[in-house]
């Protein structure tokens, strides 16, 4: 049986893992390869690395980070950040990301989408989208609205629509990161992640709000997600990716176990 | 021991590589170069994306040194699309032919309420006995992303369920094709790929 995935996203800065609320108050947490390696080891399905420095100089930086990270992981590694053009994407799978993750400039540029998955395959192309719920609009959900710029600029794009879209231009996958729910540790927005997921016929990964195993079991069942991104859980609350799938497969859910 | 990874541009080889020089093994690229594949103790066939792909194999001269080769019985390994390609064909690209090594045709997922691709850890169930596939237990999860699979067929070795049963793995005397990516699939992976550098002409 296909299972659940539970994902560990690492947030990198100048080559080291920070943990911060909206990027300020950064807290050095560790090197990249190392934490990496860690939560593949303690039962996450794959590893995503955000790379939050998004300088020209930081590119280099962040090469280096990835080469050193996807030397001795095994399994599915996306990283995202700052790649705004085919060539920046070339560099980040040539230093072993298995996928790579595009927000703005896909909203940008499209095309940039399928130029992409012309090389390396729509399985390889994951469309980053942050929305936001529009309480003036008739339906606040099936009209939430895309912001980019760190959820600070909007684009007057609907969030179901734009993946949509985004499906059809040849993307694999949609991390989908509900900026009501971020950083409350309430609950993933399932009312949205439904509406996109039946939208679309790709996976679809869920971000933003967990809190407790139980929302993780919310998000899947009623929030139709095939996979969940853990960051803050692995901070607060449950202290690994296998505890984690443990108690969500007693609350009948499908992992990967043992892992 | 050195294995032949052919690139036919489909896809990122970086994942591949990584992983069978990670086990020890001295893996070389052969991009159209036949010497390679001639003189090749092992061949792994990588490839993600479309059938239409492995056109390239035959422009390139490729697919009758690999014809040449498997009757050597030089270890063979197709991966993904790799594995397709060793069946006669794939309604993806009707008018590419396959190797015709594995009996039948490779087809789309049947319409359902799941979705399609079929992307993420699924489990592995055991049938006959394979080389490729030894240590593995019943139920093992290993990493997948498709929408085209082969059928199960007599040489079929392992299935996988996800809309409807279809071969996760193949093997025919020193031919293998697995469905999923062993370099993505944490131990079960690596164990697999390990087993097939260890296979002996």
């Amino acid at each position: 049986m296909l299972t659940k995935r539970i994902i560990a996203c690492l947030d990198v800065h100048a080559g080291r893992v920070v943990k911060g609320v909206q990027f300020v108050d950064l807290v050095d947490a560790g090197d990249p390869a190392t934490q990496a390696a860690r939560h593949a080891r303690e039962g996450a399905d794959e590893i995503v690395l955000l790379d939050i420095t998004a300088t020209h100089e930081g590119r280099q930086t962040l090469l280096d980070t990835v080469r050193r990270t996807a030397r001795e992981l095994f399994v599915p590694f996306t990283v995202g950040g700052g790649i705004r053009t085919a060539r920046d994407a070339e560099q980040v799978f040539e230093a072993g990301a298995d996928k790579i993750s595009v927000n703005s400039a896909a909203l940008a540029d499209p095309m940039l989408i399928s130029a992409i998955g012309r090389s390396f395959g729509a399985q390889a192309v994951v469309v980053a989208i942050d929305a936001r719920r529009d309480p003036a609009a008739a339906d606040p959900v099936r009209d939430a609205e895309v912001f980019v710029q760190g959820g600070r600029k909007p684009t007057g794009r609907r969030a179901v629509e734009w993946a949509h879209e985004a499906e059809q231009r040849g993307a694999g996958e949609i991390l989908l990161t509900s900026m009501d729910a971020d950083g409350t540790r309430a609950g993933f927005d399932c009312e949205l992640t439904a509406a996109v997921s039946e939208a679309v016929s790709i996976p679809v990964i869920a971000s933003g709000g967990a809190g407790t195993v139980g929302h993780f079991a919310d998000v899947f069942a009623r929030g139709k997600a095939d996979a969940a991104l853990a960051a803050s859980i692995f901070h607060f609350g449950v202290s690994s990716a296998r505890l984690l799938k443990e108690e969500l497969a007693a609350a009948g859910v499908p992992v990967r176990l043992p892992c | 021991m050195r294995v032949t990874v052919i690139d036919y541009k489909a896809g990122n080889l970086t994942s591949v590589l990584k992983t069978l020089r990670h086990l020890g093994a001295e893996a070389v690229v052969s991009d159209g170069n036949l010497a390679l594949i001639e003189s090749a103790e092992r061949i792994v066939l990588p490839g993600v994306g479309h059938f239409a792909a492995t056109q390239r194999l035959d422009s390139a001269g490729l697919t009758s040194a690999i014809r040449a080769a498997i009757a050597r019985g030089v270890p063979f390994l197709g991966v993904c699309v790799g594995m397709q390609w060793l069946y006669s064909g794939s309604t993806e690209a009707p008018g590419q032919p396959g190797l015709g090594h594995f009996d039948g045709q490779c087809t789309r997922f049947s319409e359902s309420t799941e979705k399609i691709p079929h992307v993420g850890w699924n489990s592995l169930a055991l049938r006959n006995g394979s080389r490729l596939l030894a240590g593995v237990e019943p139920g093992e999860f290993v990493y997948f992303t498709h929408s085209y699979k082969g059928p199960v067929t007599t040489d079929t070795t392992a299935t996988t369920h996800y809309i409807e049963p279809f071969a996760a793995a193949v093997e025919r005397g020193n031919v293998m094709g697995v469905q999923f990516h062993p370099e993505k699939s944490g131990d079960t992976g690596l164990k697999i790929l390990r087993n097939f550098l260890e296979i002996s002409c």
